[in-house]
């Protein structure tokens, strides 16, 4: 049941990041993304993310859309004929996107059993849900303290340093971002 | 024999795949700057996928990267569509083929 819904959502994925790479209106292509955004959201959710799902709807597929869609209305562009490059870049793109994504997908065939076997480099019987006991413990906490509490956790012991370098470089987005969209530079 | 732990993996693991390189193949094939974001954002949520794909095995040290990872789009976003409006009020246009002063 959880990999049928798993399997429509991926296709849903799939295919509005499609529609959104080829979509001319760039109105349209920040729209299909936003889809796309809101499918690995409820995708989150099956991998028992749920916070992260909560926030990807919030902070992506809220914030950050909205900030482009903003952009793009403030451009007021002309609705172009078409903006893909000619046939020299499609073959690049066919060639570089197919052996990368030929590369990536072999990722597919890796099962939690057969990692466990490459760590252990024992071929029968290494047990992943001993490996890989971290994930165990991890549900156990969200069990017992909630999902949010369950992340919150490292990220304010263990993480603690990298989360406020993060405050930083907010900052300075934010600074960059005024001084670059005044009017007279 | 043990019962399976983290059966979405793979499946998971391979769409990640998929959406990365439909980011790249939009990098490479469009002109305009602000759909060449977008495709920046596609490629940062696949990474995203991973990290929480793999948070099932590892523990949330994973989900933890993911805000991470999101605060840096979003900063990247603000400041990137920035520097498109400043460009676009020089030169009326997001269409890279005009953007070119930095060319040799």
């Amino acid at each position: 049941m959880t990999e049928a819904v798993f399997y429509v959502l991926a296709a849903c994925a799939v295919v509005t990041a499609f529609l959104c790479i080829v979509s001319r209106s760039v109105m349209a292509a920040v729209l299909w993304l936003t889809a796309t955004m809101l499918s690995l959201a409820a995708i989150y959710v099956l991998l028992s993310a749920e916070f992260v799902a909560a926030i990807q709807v919030l902070v992506y597929a809220g914030a950050v859309m909205v900030l482009f869609l903003f952009v793009v209305m403030l451009l007021n562009l002309a609705h172009p004929t078409t903006d893909m490059r000619g046939p020299a870049a499609v073959a690049t793109t066919v060639v570089i996107g197919g052996l990368l994504a030929i590369q990536l997908f072999a990722l597919w065939r890796y099962s939690p059993d057969r990692l466990a076997r490459e760590v252990a480099q024992a071929p029968q019987m290494a047990d992943p849900a001993m490996l890989f006991s971290a994930g165990q413990l991890a549900r156990d906490e969200a069990a017992a303290r909630g999902v949010v509490g369950a992340v919150a956790a490292p990220l304010f012991q263990v993480y603690l340093v990298p989360f406020e370098i993060t405050s930083i470089l907010l900052l300075a987005a934010i600074v960059g971002a005024v001084v670059l969209a005044k009017r007279n530079i | 024999m043990h019962e399976p732990i983290a059966p979405l993996l793979g499946p998971a693991l391979g769409l990640s795949a998929i959406l990365f390189s439909l980011g790249v193949a939009g990098v490479l094939l469009r002109r305009n700057a602000i759909v060449l974001f977008v495709c920046i954002e596609l490629m940062l949520n696949a990474v995203n996928l991973t990290f929480v794909a793999l948070a099932q095995l590892h523990g949330a040290s994973g989900q933890v990267m993911v805000f991470f990872v999101m605060t840096v789009a979003a900063a990247e976003a603000a400041v990137g569509l920035a520097i498109i409006l400043a460009i676009f009020r020089h030169k009326q246009s997001v269409d890279l083929q005009n953007i070119n002063l930095l060319r040799g």
